[in-house]
């Protein structure tokens, strides 16, 4: 294998770990799906270092270690699913490296995700579903459904503006915490607590909650400590955006 | 658990939530359902549980435990990452009304309860993390166990 090679084989694996981190991928399936791939591009002592934030990957010699940024995360299960599969097929020969390289850029430049109007209407059941879930009363419902998609529909448009996602989820916990005042007030609704929790549930950090305590578990202790600081941050905004109701 | 609502509307209720959250996460189209199913059954272990023993956190464990062993066998069969089925059939587990009134407390600056309700959050989602890992350690063994079995026959 040549030089040229390798060096795509390592572009190849970093493009791997971010692609797969930037979905929201757990830690060690990324270091496990990087070092697999370089397993099998001739690459055998590859060391590689996960955070949220960053990637650390070294090919071994003589190649030189390489650093990449993660910028924006969310979670993005078809992409992890993508990745996964190219990895795979990397790995049992089906792709050449050439075609894995090429199939994780046509990954990165964008796909079919499900339209924005699905996606609050999905937001806007869930709920609705939670809301009853979480012993509410069923005439509560439509006040749940509309704040929690209005929520969800907030953070879209915002996060698309500002880049801020704090900033976004603060509004929009704030709206869905006005939503469900005023459907209290006009008669609409009953259970201000029970609305507000039902639709905050879509912007809930519950995933990164979880993920995070699993990291420590699992001695990823960087990646558990930032991901947990982003859950504390993001239930603050949220905490915050409610409060605010409160405190008229 | 309220009690008019029956297992079957919970059921349902549960399955559209972990489905509709599969949309929000952008899981791949045809394993919606799935998510759906995964979810739905983390979901009716915990309420049984609950209604059972009145402990959320080994509730959650519990549920958080079947979704993991459940997302597995889905995993395996349709060769996907665990991930796509795991995420969103904990949503429902997640403890946002405690960390919710944990947050409503600080605010009233009632902050005993807003502590007792915010380590409560807290080691709710410990339990759920602990149900996803030891449900994979086991499950990890179990499949090593097969597969030198199977060694040994051949």
């Amino acid at each position: 294998m040549s030089v040229v090679d390798k060096e795509l084989a390592i572009e190849c694996c970093l493009l791997a770990g971010r692609l797969m981190m930037e979905a929201g991928a757990e830690t060690y399936r990324v270091e496990d799906t990087m070092e697999r791939m370089a397993e099998t591009q001739q690459l055998p002592s590859t060391q590689s270092f996960v955070t949220p934030t960053g990637i650390i990957f070294t090919p071994g010699n003589p190649y030189h270690t390489k650093l990449i940024r993660i910028k924006n995360r969310s979670t993005d299960l078809e992409k992890v699913a993508l990745v996964n599969d190219v990895s795979r097929k990397l790995s049992s020969g089906e792709y050449t490296l050439e075609q894995a390289y090429a199939k994780l850029r046509e990954i990165e430049r964008g796909y079919v995700t499900f339209p924005l109007w699905l996606q609050i209407i999905a937001a806007a059941i869930a709920s609705g579903c939670f809301l009853v879930l979480y012993e509410g009363v069923w005439g509560d419902v439509p006040a749940s459904i509309v704040a929690g998609g209005v929520g969800y529909s907030i953070v879209i448009v915002i996060q698309e503006l500002t880049k801020v996602k704090f900033f976004a989820e603060f509004i929009a916990a704030l709206f869905i915490g006005l939503i469900g005042y005023f459907a209290v007030q006009t008669g609409l609704g009953t259970e201000l607590d029970k609305i507000i929790i039902g639709s905050v549930m879509p912007l809930v950090p519950g995933l990164l909650i979880t993920n995070a305590v699993r990291d420590l578990m699992a001695g990823h202790f960087v990646s558990g400590l930032s991901k947990g600081a982003e859950a504390f941050l993001t239930a603050f905004a949220i905490g915050a955006g409610v409060a605010l109701v409160f405190s008229f | 658990m309220k009690q008019g609502l029956t297992w079957i509307v919970q059921g349902m209720l549960s399955f559209l939530a972990a489905a509709g959250f599969g949309i929000l996460f952008n899981a791949p189209r045809r394993m919606l359902f799935y998510c759906g199913l995964v979810g739905m059954t983390g979901w009716l272990m915990y309420s049984v549980y609950v209604g059972w023993s009145d402990d959320p956190m080994q509730a959650s464990f519990l549920g958080a435990f079947v979704v993991a062993i459940v997302a597995h066998i889905f995993a395996r069969r349709f060769r996907m990452p665990m991930i796509i089925f795991s995420v969103a059939g904990i949503i429902p587990l997640v403890p946002g009304g405690m960390a919710y009134n944990a947050m409503r407390h600080t605010v009233e600056n009632d902050y005993l309860s807003a502590i007792s309700f915010a380590s409560r959050a807290f080691m709710v989602s410990g339990a759920i993390a602990m149900g996803l890992v030891f449900a994979e350690v086991i499950i990890q063994l179990i499949f090593r166990s097969i597969a030198k079995k199977g060694k040994r026959i051949m």
